[in-house]
């Protein structure tokens, strides 16, 4: 394959991944790096260096218009950004000493979790909700938009959150995804937080965090431009078609679908990680 | 000075015309490459890290003067670094307007690591 013709599959696999990504809410450049090394062959550094700017792509794009909506806590969001971008300068840097075959493995079982995570129900209020003296401090809490008007909510436990935080920030600065499945981990489970405040607020946090580690990674020269070039535009396309369609779709069945490849993906990375093929 | 609603509006314009800037430039840059060197045949499979030309600011801007396509597409990819950082900059600009001290540092802080980190100061001595 010439590199015209790879420009045009990889870009055109990138467009399918951001659509569905973003119609199921994992996100799309979670099956690029797999995808890649797996089918690919491509060098996992490389692979991780092209997702990551990827990320940026979808996640700034999407954040200009969830802020818009009211459900974004941007305070809540810039504390956290302290702790994700501290992470992830730190994962990319273990980036470099960590083994591949290893950061296959981490990969693979973040990839099995996320889909697991996915899974699950979600429970939209919280109940029994006690105040953080720190968040009262931070002026954390807040309220978001529900169909019966204005809902305040509080954040609990915000060092917990805090710390959940460098730990999401590390993995996404070690393997280049936007880690928001676990970003949203740590503020609906930890801090209490109604889910749609914790997914918009954490899409608004994914591309300063990515931000931070590319510039680790484009220093270490791990960003291959004609590489990333269609990896970008195709899942910068296929996310913001998939953000068009959100509203008239059903996406339960989709969910399942991808979460099934995300699944498939996850294992057989851990597999070839492993052998040692990675 | 803007008032809240306005810096809103900015940071979403700021975000949006960043993103499609460096798609085009990346676009710009990739269909110029393909065009010229399309039928070579890519290797991905063993790495062996980035010229030095493609791994800063300075090198890159050097590459574009000197007209090569790969640098043009990642320059292109350093716009797009470069807008969630100009987000966190006007941030700092919104909490200045509402007198809020404390979000102010927290946004300066973020704001150091970001540049930090793209400068090469954080990143390890090779």
């Amino acid at each position: 394959m010439n590199s015209l013709e790879f420009s045009l599959v990889i870009s055109t696999i990138g467009a399918a991944a951001g659509f569905l990504g973003s119609l199921t809410g994992l996100g799309g450049g979670v099956v690029i790096t797999p995808v890649l090394t797996l089918l690919f062959g491509v060098d996992i550094r490389y692979a991780i260096g092209a997702t990551l700017v990827s990320i940026i792509a979808t996640s700034s794009g999407a954040a200009s218009a969830f802020v818009k909506e009211g459900f974004s806590n941007i305070r809540l969001g810039m504390f956290l950004e302290i702790a994700t971008t501290l992470g992830a300068i730190t994962g990319a840097f273990l980036a470099a000493k960590i083994p591949t075959s290893a950061i296959a493995v981490i990969f693979g079982l973040v990839l099995v979790y996320s889909t697991f995570l996915s899974t699950r129900p979600k429970p939209e209020v919280h109940e029994s909700a006690s105040a953080d003296p720190l968040a009262e401090r931070l002026k954390l809490n807040s309220s978001y938009p529900t169909p019966h008007g204005w809902q305040p909510y509080r954040v609990e436990h915000v060092k917990t959150g805090f710390g959940a935080m460098l730990g999401a920030g590390a993995l996404s600065g070690l393997l280049g995804i936007g880690s928001g499945a676990l970003k949203v981990l740590a503020m609906d489970h930890a801090m209490r937080i109604p889910f749609k405040v914790s997914t918009s607020t954490s899409n608004f946090m994914i591309g300063v965090t990515a931000a931070a580690s590319a510039g680790v990674y484009l220093n270490r020269g791990y960003i291959d431009p004609v590489l990333a070039m269609p990896v970008m535009l195709g899942v910068s396309a296929g996310a913001l078609l998939g953000a068009r369609h959100l509203r008239g779709a059903d996406p339960r069945v989709l969910r399942i679908v991808f979460g099934v490849v995300v699944g498939v993906l996850g294992l057989e990375m851990i597999y070839s990680g492993l052998s040692g093929k990675i | 000075m803007l008032n809240e609603e306005q810096l809103d509006r900015t940071i979403g314009v700021v975000l949006r015309v960043g993103v499609m800037t460096a798609a085009s430039v990346v676009l710009g840059g990739g269909v110029w490459y393909l065009a010229r060197f399309g039928m070579e045949i890519p290797d991905y499979r063993a790495f062996h890290g980035e010229p030095q030309d493609l791994r800063s600011v300075a090198g890159v801007w050097k590459g574009v003067m000197a007209i090569q396509p790969r640098s043009v597409i990642q320059l292109g990819l350093l716009l797009l670094v470069a807008t969630p950082i100009a987000r966190v900059g006007l941030s700092v600009f919104a909490f200045a307007a509402q007198r809020d001290r404390t979000y102010v540092a927290i946004t300066l802080i973020v704001l150091a690591v970001l540049v930090g980190s793209l400068t090469g100061l954080v990143s390890p001595p090779r």
